[in-house]
């Protein structure tokens, strides 16, 4: 009774996933069939390129979300991190590699801070990361005496981004680096979260916060490692989006961080924590912004692609939540 | 009058897979203050329940006041006059008194029906509570008050309805000496005017001071009903214990000179843990006894590092540790498993695996952060045999299993982790009877191999049965220790009702 219980639901888990893949298979499919100019090697490369900073935080914010939590930050965080790096590279001429290890650190650090008033004042999570949200917003302004910081200076910036190893090794195939290290990233968040310590706890934390406590974790300590991950993943995401850029623009950033939950909750990831995969945030991601192109392909207008978007938000987890009862 | 106010006859009620009440009784006249007594179990709420219209009885009838009446809902015998204050009190903490009074029926201003009428209601709660003399404000909020006072407001609530009959479940369980007088003072007048009330009570003695008769119930069923001046104590206890057959245990006997593994000297938190001192030995089960809220729960959790101490003393063998989280508690071998398992023992959406082995974590950890899943699975799976844990994989999740197999999961979880102290909760809460002796075994099973067990348990057979020494709680207090060769659940039942 309770085997063939249990293989229904294994079946259900794989259908689910399958369900995902196959919507954006779909939507590959239907846009194909549509447009000439869709399923052309320079427009799916775009299509990654589109992907890989809004993917980069939406990496990161599906550890915290694991844990029940959010971090309403990644966007503005995003953009500090790119100003810190310009502040490191421009104004101070540090070389490059630390520019790029700044913008990560800057990262990291908002998500630290972020752990610690969530975990050690106890705010909720929500509230903590909507104040560092502005702080960022705000000081990203200030830094940058509110102007972009160009990277004239060091042309290899850029390089991190938009040159492409893969193009030099494979002529023909000029795939950006940034996809590249997007690909890596995933690789990554995936190994962490399935096989260490890290993963282990975040979902125990988010399945019950109060019995992974009695069971000895430190919970306090691991939220703050899980935030300033976020932050880490954030921090990259900022120093490829200043490099495909090539310059911080520090008014750029606020209302990502919207783009990369919805792309979580997308890929399966429950907001009320236990539950979620990278494999299903990457998903997500693509699903986003394989929409937002295949439509623009179709000349449709921008403020409709908007509201498209935002049908597509409330599909996706309507349709999870319905396979979920069933 | 010639006729009680209240009779409840032939009532039965089922829900599935239990019978919860089997052709109870119960008469109420007015002017009576009535107690209805029983363990925890016996159907006490249930019948009250029925009484307000929250259950509906399968069979038998109720006739109120001469004539037999439905009460579909609590709206219904609201509406009839029969009110309950419940142990739990339902104010809104944030509203006046007034206001928590009138809830759901507020005076409106004359005229202009949108607006309410705050001073028409202030003046009526005011005179309701004058009417009893009860000193509040009916301006004040409602969390501003002291429970006993909380408790008045809740009474005066059900007076504005016109109730005839009162029913209060528990409603010294939180009050002090003082407090209790004041409130019977306030029993006593409603009495004179007429009213009927239902009292339920675990403290037996003060029924001497405020009841007129007391009906006993045991395991579903009416016991019988006594005038108070015939009801001694230890005539109750028998009635509510019932039964006088004790299973005798293969058990040995633990010797005097046998290493004390845990010793606790003089824990302390405000009412709720006072005093308590105790040794646990090597291969004991020691039963920890009382009434739900006689701090049993909190000296567990606070012995695990769950909830802080004020001051107090924990010793593991011999040694003088500070436990400060449930981290350090499990460092020195303790395990606490609590009675709510699916709000702080597992992880429900987890795996059987993640479950297990979630504590010893760094344990299968390869450079101290991969996870070594051939090593953590093949340990997982030993224990899983060991316990006789029935599940088809250890990928299972956890909310699949039974009760008592989740139980066996987070046993399995603390002996992986090598605990040599387990403290258990009501081991055998929601898990239904034929998987009770299997946890029992097991428990037995653990001392044998030497481990200590603590067990917290409010089903006096199941003290009595598996325990090599009792201790009984009371209000925060250990109030006797008995060895189990000299127990009965008379002797339980008189020390968990000792209060001072």
């Amino acid at each position: 009774m309770e085997t063939t219980y249990s293989a229904g639901r294994l079946r259900r888990e794989i259908l689910r996933q399958f369900l995902m893949f196959g919507s954006l298979l779909l939507l590959f499919v239907f846009f194909s069939l549509s447009s000439p100019n869709f399923f052309t090697f320079g427009n799916v490369v775009s299509i990654m390129l589109a992907t890989c900073v809004n993917g980069m935080l939406a990496l990161g914010v599906t550890f915290v979300i694991i844990t029940g939590g959010i971090d309403l930050s990644i966007g503005t965080v995003m953009t500090l991190s790119a100003v810190m790096s310009g502040v490191f590279i421009t104004y101070w001429g540090f070389p490059v590699f630390l520019g790029i290890l700044g913008g990560i650190g800057t990262g990291m650090l908002c998500g630290f801070v972020n752990g610690i008033v969530i975990s050690k004042m106890k705010l909720p999570p929500f509230i903590a990361t909507l104040g560092m949200m502005m702080i960022a917003k705000g000081l990203s302004l200030v830094i940058s005496r509110a102007a972009p910081i160009y990277f004239t200076h060091a042309p290899s910036f850029s390089r991190i981004a938009m040159g492409s190893i893969v193009g030099r090794l494979f002529s023909g195939f000029d795939v950006p680096n940034a996809v590249l290290i997007f690909i890596v990233s995933i690789v990554i968040a995936n190994i962490i979260l399935t096989k260490t310590v890290v993963g282990r706890y975040d979902f125990a934390i988010g399945s019950n916060e109060e019995a992974a406590r009695l069971s000895g974790l430190n919970v306090d300590k691991w939220k703050m490692i899980i935030y300033s991950l976020c932050g880490v993943f954030v921090g990259m995401g900022g120093v490829m989006m200043a490099s495909r850029l090539n310059s911080a623009q520090p008014a750029l950033g606020q209302g990502y961080e919207l783009d990369a939950i919805a792309a979580v909750v997308i890929g399966g990831t429950s907001l009320s924590g236990g539950e979620g995969s990278v494999i299903g945030t990457v998903v997500g991601a693509f699903i986003m912004s394989t929409l937002i192109n295949g439509l623009r392909i179709l000349s449709v207008p921008q403020e409709w692609q908007i509201v498209v978007s935002g049908i597509i938000v409330i599909g996706a987890v309507y349709l999870d939540i319905v396979r979920r009862r069933g | 009058m010639k006729e009680p106010l209240v009779l409840m006859e032939g009532i039965d009620k089922s829900f599935p897979g239990v019978r919860a009440l089997e052709n109870c009784r119960f008469e109420l006249w007015p002017g009576e203050v009535h107690a209805l007594v029983g363990e925890n179990g016996a159907g006490k709420s249930t019948l009250m329940k029925v009484l307000t219209g929250v259950f509906q009885k399968d069979a038998g009838r109720i006739i109120y006041k001469g004539k037999e009446v439905k009460i579909p809902n609590p709206r219904v015998a609201q509406e009839l006059g029969i009110s309950i204050v419940h142990q739990e009190l339902n104010l809104m903490p944030h509203l006046t008194v007034a206001q928590n009074i009138f809830i759901g029926r507020e005076a409106r201003r004359k005229g202009f029906s949108l607006f309410l009428d705050e001073e028409s209601m202030n003046e009526r709660a005011q005179e309701l509570l004058d009417l009893f003399h009860i000193n509040i404000d009916p301006r004040i909020r409602v969390k501003e008050l002291t429970v006993a006072k909380q408790q008045m407001v809740e009474i005066a609530k059900a007076l504005s309805f016109n109730a005839e009959v009162l029913i209060m479940d528990e409603p010294t369980a939180a009050l002090s000496e003082a407090e209790v007088e004041e409130l019977f003072r306030i029993l006593r007048k409603l009495k004179e005017k007429g009213m009927g009330i239902i009292y339920i009570s675990h403290r037996l003695e003060e029924l001497k001071e405020i009841a007129d008769r007391v009906t006993v119930m045991r395991d579903g069923h009416y016991i019988g009903t006594l005038v108070i001046h015939e009801a001694t104590i230890d005539k109750i206890i028998s009635m509510m214990v019932g039964r006088n057959i004790y299973e005798t245990s293969s058990r040995e006997h633990i010797d005097k000179e046998t290493e004390v593994v845990l010793e606790v000297k003089n824990l302390n938190r405000g009412r709720e843990i006072r005093d308590v001192s105790f040794k646990l030995k090597k291969g004991e089960i020691l039963g920890l006894a009382g009434l739900v809220g006689a701090g049993r729960t909190e000296v567990a959790r606070a012995i695990f590092g769950a909830d802080s101490v004020e001051s107090g003393e924990v010793y593991v063998r011999g040694q003088r540790v500070r436990i400060k989280s449930p981290a350090d508690a499990i460092r020195h071998g303790i395990a606490y498993l609590s009675e709510d398992r699916r709000r702080y023992g597992l992880m429900l959406g987890l795996s059987v695996e993640d479950n297990v082995v979630l504590p010893s974590m760094s344990e299968f950890l390869r450079f101290n952060f991969f996870v070594h899943r051939k090593k953590s699975k093949e340990r997982c799976a030993e224990y899983v045999d060991k316990l006789r844990i029935k599940t088809p994989t250890l990928a299972q999740k956890v909310k699949n299993l039974s009760g008592g197999n989740q139980q066996k999961v987070i046993v399995a979880k603390w002996l992986l982790k090598n605990c040599e102290i387990l403290i258990f909760d009501e081991p055998t809460r929601g898990i239904d009877v034929g998987a009770k002796s299997e946890i029992y075994k097991l428990l037995n099973e653990l001392v044998e191999e030497g481990k200590s067990i603590i067990m917290i348990s409010s089903e006096l057979p199941e003290i009595l049965r598996m325990s090599h020494r009792i201790l009984v709680m009371c209000e925060g207090r250990i109030t006797g220790e008995i060895d189990a060769r000299e127990a009965t659940e008379e002797l339980v039942m008189k020390y968990a009702t000792m209060r001072n």
